[in-house]
Parts: C-alpha cells; sequence; structure tokens
C-alpha cells in the first residue's frame, strides 16, 4: 500500500470490510460498532448519531412544550373570572411572554427540526444527516438558550414584553433590568440552532438520498422540511439582526429604535415580522408535512396530486415572505400598501386549499384504517380550517383594524397553530412512535386522549372569537366584571383544562406504552417510506445496506424485475457514506464521517457563556470569541486515527485495481 | 358601573357600521367555505370502506392519470379563487367606503397616550379655545371627528369597537383615525396594543352627545376651576396646592400646574378614574388617592399617605370641580 503525500501510513486493515446484504449477521455487526456512539455517561456527551440527537431534541422540545402548556394554564386560571388577583400584571406579563416565545421559539420550530433530524435520514435511505457534529452542536445550544430563559424565569427576570418584544416597551428607556436582554439573546441561541439544523436538513436532502430517489419522488415530508430550511435560512437572519440591534440599543446605547435620535420604532416590527409571518408557516408546514405522510398511510394508496402538493409547498413558502404587513395593519404604513398585503395575504389560501382538496381526494378514493394518527389528521379539516378562515378576515385592511389584538386574534392564532401543527404533531408521534420505541401506543388510550383534546380545544379557543367581538383585548392580566366577558373566560378555562387532560392522556400513554406496547416490528402500519424499511427502532447505521429507489412509495412498489435492490461496497467498518446528485440522486461520491466526539458540547458550553457573558458586558463579545474559538479548533483537528482511516479508504481502490491486472 | 357600548358589531356609526357589514359578507363566505370542505370530508369518510388491519395499497394510480379527481379538485380551486377575489374587492371597498368619511365641520382632537392613561386635547379654534382632558372623549352626535394620535412613552392603540376599529399611536409617528358617532351614549374604547403593566387598565370613554350638550359640555371645560364652596373643599384646595398633589397634575386656574399626570380641571364631570379602573365618586376616589397600587398596581402614581381629615379634604374638593 502505498503513503499519503507526506509520508502518512494508510491504517492496515480498516476499509476492507464491505456493507450490503450478503454479508449478513456479521457485517451488521461491524457496521452497528461502526455507527454507534460510545457508551456511558462521557458517551453522551459524545453522541453525534442523528437518532439520538433527534430523541433527545424532540423529549426537550416536548419538555418545553409542557412548561409552555403549565404557563398557558396559569394564564387561564388568573382569566377564569374578573378581577382574579392569582398572579398580579408583572408576573402575568412575564407568564405571556413567557409561554408565546417558548411556544414559538423553544417548542415549535424545534420541535419540527428535531422529528426531522430523526426521521428525514430514515425517509431518504441515508445513514446519518449531513454534518452529525454539527446537529450535536446545534441541539446543546439549543438547550442552553432554553435553560437560561427558564432559569432567568425562576429568578424573577424573564422577559415581560411579549413574545414580540416591541420597542420602545422592550427597549432601554421603558425595559428594566435585563428581562428583555435575557430575551434577545435567547433568540441568538434558537436562531444559531435553527440556522444550524435548516443546513444540516438541506445538505441531507439534497445530497443524502438513496439512489433513485429522484426530485419527484422524494417524501412529501421531507420536502416540507426542505422547503422549511429554506424559510429558515431567509427568515431567521430578519430577527438576528432585529435582536442584536435591540440588545446593542440596550447595551452599549446605540440609537437604532429611538425615535428621539433618530431611529424609528416601526423598524423593529417590519424585521420582526419578515421573521414572524414566515415562522407561522415555518410551523404550520411541517404540519402539512405530517398530513401528506400519514394520509396516503391510512387511505391505503398512493398520495393524489403529488406534484400539486410539491407546488404548493413552495409556493406557500415562498409567498409566506409577502405577508408581513398584516401584523401592522394598525401602524401609519401607507394605505396602499396594506391593501397589497391583504392581496398576498388571500393569495396563501389558495395553495393551502390545493393541499386540503389533494388530501380529501385521497381519502375518497381510498380505504381508511381508522387509526389514531388519521383522528389527529381529520381534525386538521376542522381546526385548521376555522383557523384559515378566520385568517382571512385578519387579511382584510378594515376588519383587521377591528378585531386586532383582540382575543379574536388569540382564537385565531391558536386555530392555525393548533390545527395545522399541534394536531398533526399528535399524529405524527402516535404514527412514528413504534419507529423511535419498537412499540405501537394505546388505541384506546389515543382515542381518549384525542377526543378530550378535539372538545377541550374547541371549547377553549372559541368563545375567544366572541370576546375579542366584544372588545377584550390580548394581553391583559385581568378584566372588570362590569365587560361581561366573565362567562365566556370561564367556559375557555374549563375547556383549556378538558385540553391538558387529553395532552397529559398522551404523555401517559407514550410512557406506559414504551414498556407495554405492543411489538411493532420494521412496519406497524404497512407505509410506504423507506423509514419503514428498517427496524424500529432503527440499527446505529439506519441501513444495513443503502436502498434504492424506484417510485414515489418504494416498500409499496417495490423492485422491478431484475433491478438490484440495495447498493453494497461501501466500508462497513469505517463511517463511510454514499452521496448522490441533487437532482437524480444518482451514485455521485463516497465522504468520510467524523468519529463522536464531546467537542460538540464543549463548544456549546463555551458559546453559551460568550452569549450569556454578552448580556451583561459587551466585552463578553471580544473574550467570549477566544473562549469559543479553543473548542472549535480542537473540533476541526484531523486526528491521525481518521487521517489514516481516509487514507486507507483512498489508497485501497488502488492498490486492489494495482493487485489485480 | 355600566361600562358603555364595546362590540364591533354593535355599530353606532357609520365606520363600525362599514366594518360590521364587511364581516357578514366575510362570515357568510367563510362559513359556506368551512361546511362545503365539512361535507366533503364527511361524504368521503362515508364513501371510502373502512379495512382493519394494513390491508395492501391500492397501487393501481400509480402513474395513471385521475382525470375525474383532478377535474373536482381544479373546480374546488377555481371556486376557491372566484371566492377570494369576492372577500378581496369586499375588503377593498370598505378601505375605500372608510377613506370616505365626509370630514367637512369635523371636531379635531389630539389624543395622546401614556403609560397608562389618555390626554385628550380639543386643538379646534385659536388657543384660548383650546382644552385638555383626559380618558373621556366628547363628541357631538352625526360630526365627524378627526384624532390626531401620538404616544408619550410606549405604543399604545386606540379602539372603539362600537364606533370605529383601532389605530397605532406610536412615538416618533403621528397619525390620525376619523369617525363619527350617530347615536347619542357612552362608547367604551381601551388600549389595544399592549403597553406595560396595566395595559389591561388603559380605558377611556367616548360620550356621544346632541349639539347643544356638546356645546355645553364644551364651554363648561373651557371655564378655569370653579372656586369651592365651604371650608373642607377650601383646605382640599390649599392641600392640594401644596403637597405633592401638584408636582404631577394640572388644576386650571390654580398653582398646581403639573404636567405629569391628568388634568384635573373638570375632575367631577367624569365617569371614571384611573383611566376606567374605579367609578368617580367620593369613596373610590378616597381609596384610590391614598393607595393607587392597590387598585392599578404599578400606576406612576404613588400612594399618598396623609390623615383622613386630609384625604377627605381633598376628595371633598376635587368633588366640587364640576
Amino acid at each position: 500500500m502505498r503513503q499519503g503525500p507526506l509520508g502518512e501510513q494508510p491504517h492496515p486493515h480498516k476499509g476492507r470490510t464491505k456493507d450490503g446484504l450478503a454479508g449478513g449477521e456479521l457485517v451488521a455487526r461491524v457496521l452497528d460498532a461502526t455507527w454507534a456512539d460510545p457508551p456511558g455517561l462521557w458517551g453522551w456527551f459524545c453522541a453525534i448519531n442523528h437518532k439520538a440527537i433527534g430523541r433527545r431534541f424532540l423529549v426537550t422540545c416536548l419538555v418545553f412544550f409542557a412548561l409552555g402548556g403549565l404557563l398557558a394554564a396559569t394564564m387561564r386560571m388568573q382569566l377564569s373570572r374578573p378581577g382574579n388577583t392569582l398572579v398580579g400584571p408583572d408576573l402575568y406579563n412575564q407568564i405571556f411572554t413567557m409561554h408565546g416565545s417558548t411556544m414559538m421559539f423553544l417548542f415549535a420550530v424545534p420541535v419540527m427540526q428535531a422529528l426531522a433530524i430523526y426521521l428525514v435520514p430514515l425517509m431518504l435511505g441515508a445513514r446519518a444527516t449531513a454534518f452529525p457534529r454539527m446537529t450535536a452542536y446545534s441541539y446543546w445550544i439549543f438547550l442552553f438558550g432554553g435553560l437560561m430563559l427558564y432559569a432567568a424565569f425562576l429568578v424573577n427576570s424573564a422577559p415581560d414584553a411579549g413574545w414580540f418584544s416591541y420597542v420602545p416597551l422592550a427597549g432601554p428607556a421603558y425595559g428594566a433590568g435585563k428581562r428583555n436582554d435575557i430575551w434577545a439573546q435567547m433568540i441568538t441561541f434558537t436562531e444559531v440552532s435553527a440556522l444550524l439544523d435548516a443546513v444540516i436538513i438541506i445538505c441531507t436532502v439534497f445530497k443524502m438520498r438513496a439512489p433513485g430517489m429522484t426530485l419527484n419522488r422524494i417524501p412529501l415530508y421531507v420536502w416540507a422540511m426542505l422547503v422549511v430550511a429554506f424559510m429558515i435560512m431567509f427568515a431567521m437572519p430578519a430577527v438576528a439582526l432585529a435582536s442584536a440591534m435591540l440588545i446593542m440599543d440596550r447595551l452599549v446605547a446605540t440609537h437604532f429604535f429611538n425615535p428621539g435620535e433618530g431611529g424609528d420604532v416601526l423598524l423593529w416590527q417590519h424585521l420582526f415580522w419578515f421573521f414572524g409571518h414566515p415562522e407561522v408557516y415555518l410551523i404550520f408546514i411541517p404540519g402539512l408535512g405530517f398530513m401528506s405522510a400519514m394520509i396516503p398511510t391510512f387511505a391505503r394508496r398512493p398520495m393524489f396530486g403529488y406534484t400539486a402538493m410539491v407546488l404548493s409547498i413552495i409556493a406557500t413558502g415562498f409567498l409566506s415572505f409577502g405577508l408581513w404587513v398584516h401584523h401592522m395593519f394598525a401602524t401609519n404604513v401607507p394605505e396602499l400598501g396594506k391593501t397589497f398585503f391583504t392581496a398576498a395575504s388571500m393569495l396563501i389560501a389558495i395553495p393551502t386549499a390545493v393541499q386540503i382538496y389533494c388530501w380529501i381526494a385521497t381519502l375518497w378514493t381510498g380505504r381508511l384504517n381508522f387509526k389514531v394518527p388519521l383522528y389527529y389528521v381529520l381534525s386538521f379539516f376542522v381546526i385548521l380550517v376555522i383557523g384559515g378562515l378566520t385568517g382571512l378576515m385578519l387579511a382584510s385592511v378594515s376588519l383587521d383594524s377591528q378585531v386586532h389584538d383582540s382575543y379574536f386574534v388569540v382564537a385565531h392564532l391558536h386555530y392555525v397553530l393548533l390545527g395545522g401543527a399541534v394536531f398533526p404533531l399528535f399524529g405524527a408521534l402516535y404514527y412514528w412512535y413504534p419507529k423511535f420505541v419498537g412499540r405501537l401506543m394505546s388505541e384506546r388510550l389515543g382515542r381518549w386522549s384525542f377526543w378530550l383534546m378535539f372538545v377541550g380545544f374547541n371549547v377553549a379557543f372559541f368563545p375567544m372569537h366572541l370576546l375579542g367581538m366584544n372588545g377584550m383585548p390580548r394581553r391583559v392580566y385581568t378584566y372588570p366584571a362590569e365587560m361581561g366577558w366573565g362567562t365566556m373566560n370561564l367556559v375557555a378555562t374549563i375547556g383549556a383544562v378538558t385540553l391538558a387532560l387529553g395532552i397529559f392522556l398522551t404523555l401517559v400513554n407514550a410512557l406506559r406504552s414504551a414498556r407495554h406496547g405492543v411489538l411493532a416490528g420494521p412496519d406497524p402500519w404497512g407505509a410506504g417510506t423507506l423509514e419503514w424499511a428498517t427496524a424500529s427502532p432503527p440499527r446505529p447505521s439506519n441501513f444495513l445496506a443503502t436502498p434504492i429507489v424506484y417510485g414515489r412509495d418504494p416498500l409499496w412498489q417495490g423492485i422491478p424485475e431484475g433491478q438490484p435492490d440495495h447498493v453494497s461496497g461501501l466500508a462497513a467498518d469505517v463511517r463511510e457514506v454514499l452521496c448522490t446528485t441533487v437532482a437524480d440522486a444518482q451514485a455521485d461520491s463516497r465522504m468520510m464521517y467524523p468519529a463522536s466526539t464531546p467537542m460538540p458540547f464543549l463548544a456549546a458550553l463555551a458559546t453559551t457563556i460568550f452569549f450569556v457573558g454578552s448580556i451583561f458586558t459587551p466585552w463578553a463579545v471580544v473574550w467570549g470569541a477566544v473562549l469559543v474559538a479553543v473548542p472549535l479548533v480542537w473540533w476541526f483537528w484531523p486526528t491521525q486515527g481518521e487521517a489514516q482511516e481516509e487514507l486507507a479508504l483512498e489508497k485501497l481502490d488502488a492498490s486492489l485495481a494495482a493487485e489485480k491486472p | 358601573m355600566n361600562p358603555g357600548v364595546h362590540d364591533m358589531l354593535a355599530a353606532w356609526g357609520p365606520q363600525a357600521g362599514h366594518v360590521a357589514w364587511l364581516w357578514n359578507i366575510f362570515l357568510a363566505i367563510c362559513t359556506v367555505v368551512f361546511l362545503a370542505v365539512l361535507a366533503a370530508l364527511v361524504l368521503a369518510l362515508r364513501r371510502a370502506p373502512r379495512i382493519d388491519a394494513p390491508a395492501p395499497p391500492d397501487l393501481s394510480t400509480v402513474n395513471v392519470p385521475e382525470p375525474r379527481l383532478r377535474r373536482s379538485v381544479t373546480m374546488a380551486v377555481a371556486i376557491t379563487i372566484v371566492g377570494l377575489l369576492v372577500l378581496l374587492a369586499a375588503s377593498v371597498f370598505t378601505d375605500r367606503a372608510l377613506a370616505r368619511l365626509p370630514l367637512r365641520d369635523a371636531v379635531n382632537i389630539r389624543v395622546t397616550g401614556h403609560q397608562w392613561w389618555w390626554t385628550v386635547t380639543y386643538v379646534d379654534g385659536p388657543v384660548s379655545e383650546t382644552f385638555e382632558t383626559a380618558n373621556e372623549i366628547h363628541v357631538p352626535v352625526g360630526r365627524p371627528v378627526v384624532v390626531q394620535l401620538h404616544a408619550s412613552d410606549v405604543i399604545h392603540s386606540l379602539w372603539i369597537p362600537s364606533l370605529t376599529g383601532k389605530r397605532d399611536l406610536i412615538p416618533g409617528r403621528s397619525a390620525t383615525l376619523a369617525f363619527r358617532a350617530d347615536q347619542p351614549g357612552i362608547y367604551r374604547g381601551q388600549c389595544a396594543e399592549f403597553c406595560g403593566f396595566q395595559h389591561a387598565f388603559m380605558a377611556f370613554e367616548v360620550h356621544a352627545e346632541t349639539a347643544e350638550n356638546f356645546a355645553r359640555w364644551r364651554q363648561l371645560q373651557l371655564a378655569p376651576a370653579a372656586e369651592p364652596a365651604g371650608a373642607q373643599a377650601q383646605r382640599g384646595k390649599q392641600l392640594f396646592q401644596s403637597i405633592q398633589c401638584a408636582m404631577c397634575h394640572a388644576i386650571q386656574g390654580t398653582l398646581a400646574q403639573g404636567k405629569a399626570g391628568p388634568d384635573l380641571t373638570h375632575l367631577a364631570s367624569r365617569r371614571t378614574i384611573g383611566a376606567g379602573t374605579l367609578p368617580n365618586d367620593a369613596a373610590h376616589l378616597a381609596s384610590w388617592i391614598a393607595d393607587p397600587q392597590r387598585h392599578k398596581p404599578g400606576v406612576n402614581m404613588p400612594a399618598n399617605p396623609m390623615s383622613g381629615a386630609d384625604l377627605a379634604a381633598i376628595v371633598s374638593y376635587l368633588g366640587s370641580l364640576k
């Protein structure tokens, strides 16, 4: 064997064991050993396998969901009767800000990314996500950002200017203490995490699909996540910029938002909503993806109108950047401009309508396997449609002038976000739970949970439409008895308790089924996409051999006569993966994957010190950069072992060729 | 305390009327759409056969066009687009109708939002005929009102559901809002943009009155505060000017000229105190002055510990400011 350019020796034996089904159990074990993260507590910090990270990410997001839900329950208790004194205005403002920030930044967007980190490689027939260490880093950053926010809440320093942090209320003159700095920096944390995950998802989808999975065969859920990832790339920088300006206004006395010094208050709103409106679709489009994944499975037929569905998702993602001013109809932006945003806001209803009609068409011509995930899917058609229609009302400048910032909007946004994202997400949790755990969740408990959630949700949020029209503004910690809002608020609280009970039942179900559920096997639902082709839960390498895809539903459509069903020949004892071309998914190149390492964890720790430090002193930006550089250099420093393995792979084929004339 | 009318569908002026009309159109079309989607779904569910275990999938449609389904979906999308165009047109025409409120002979008012109350300044005529009040807007029935909106600290939003939709008061920017009340009555309004601690208690009232009543009210407001009758009220006046009250509040015709809080020149003519927090009577006023934080925690007015006699004197004086 030849040496490397600097005289390095290739690894003596690595790279010679190849994957593929022919190798049987022996190769399977080699693959397991190659792709598994190190064991034990130390290994836990070293993990970079996308399934480990995805699982943790998902559980963390669900914990934040529960915390956000407890905050919501506190608000509903406070509002259940007029003049209630359970929480005062100071705490209430922190609570509703924490609820909104948690749900938007620590649950709704990241939970979708978490599921994607776990599922997308499985659905694409890949061994891992692109940039596995970055996946781990983005998780740790997210976790630390969330912990910082809740630590601040525990010491009475939670942000209190709303999840939208409008200036000047959140600015240096009116936002006291460090509360809104915490908010701005929490944005930085989730920002970094979301952007990194977006890069990971885009690269995974574009370069790591199984051979044969051309762009027009990608599962619709993966399409949805691809569009979401691109949207994140364009939307998140706006809020990153805004929150950086806010923290500079507060920390080093810049005057970006101070009208007294030539700044502009509305600049904040433009920047925030340029992110904030696409944000809604970042949450909603994965929901559409869940729908498109589950409906064909439970209707037992391929999705009707695949191309229309894909184009609709792309159109939704594109149009969502042209709606932001409809959050600002009450401001004095020019009236003619507002009308443009009315038209754009109505336009975006069309792609959603196309998808809804395609789903109904699929159900219409299918045979229905009525399981719990399908219940959640069907609730979308009631809840999201109501939310979408009230959205049309909010899109009208005149109508919005009445209902804007009233409880009508609270009702609307919960109908959209719960109907469009949370209910499909719960369906998705029931649907993919066996892939995570290996067992099915209980159908009986699932149905109970669904009905409690569905009824509770509507009882909680429908009356809010009426409250808003009756003049009840949002974000009030209480209201006088003579306004006559008491009864409907009490009804809403009762609904909220019912909803919480339903969610709790799903939690019980998940915990119980992990031990006592029916064993699922690789494909309990008889679904058509690749994640069901592998064991539940999948082995560390996902697939013993990379599958080859011949249709949109590979498991249903099978392998054409005389064609190979998998690719073999990747190294089994080295982390080697197959990269394919962007459009046609033809085998393109082979790539070495890095080893598991605690460096992402340590780098995230350093980044956290940097970010939290810069809440208190601008100098943290200077020494924080140095601090972060240390683990990053370590992270990217090539090790001898890796160089040897890489060299072995590189030289192996050449030497084999040389041996066999 | 009767809170006054506050319902966007109980419209008592042309602006709210236009929006209520638009609401009816939207509600009708949206209800039809919702029922249609639901009906299609229910039909689909009734039509599709049930299977228990995952049966083999139906692959007859792979790479085979489904012209009937495609036609139905295309039709549904076309109808959706038509419906959206109708809504868009209705919305644009309502915008136009709102913008065309005749403004001849308008009453001009400037409203300034503060944390958490409203200054109302009547700016018509020469400076001698302008005056300031707080948290209560009086307007003549049938005449348009043009409100200039300003904010002194953070963003607020003026909303009178039964008369007109809302408009933000933004620091560093000016905006106007025009409306008309067609029936006499009390219409409640409230700040609609989250503005801190007491966003919940930042209400105000619009009193729509006949032309004569409005003119009488206006004359009353233009006059400086009446000299109190009676020893207790007299002592209240002296106290008011000599202790902390005068640091923040103005009473025209006296030494009290503070600008941080509401103008109290004709406090007794108003229906509420604390921006709609409490009814304006002697007992509530006394309780408010002694400790506003009890009623409106976080409000900028501090507690004012003083003897019962002093408090009674001040309340008696304020009660005389008709």
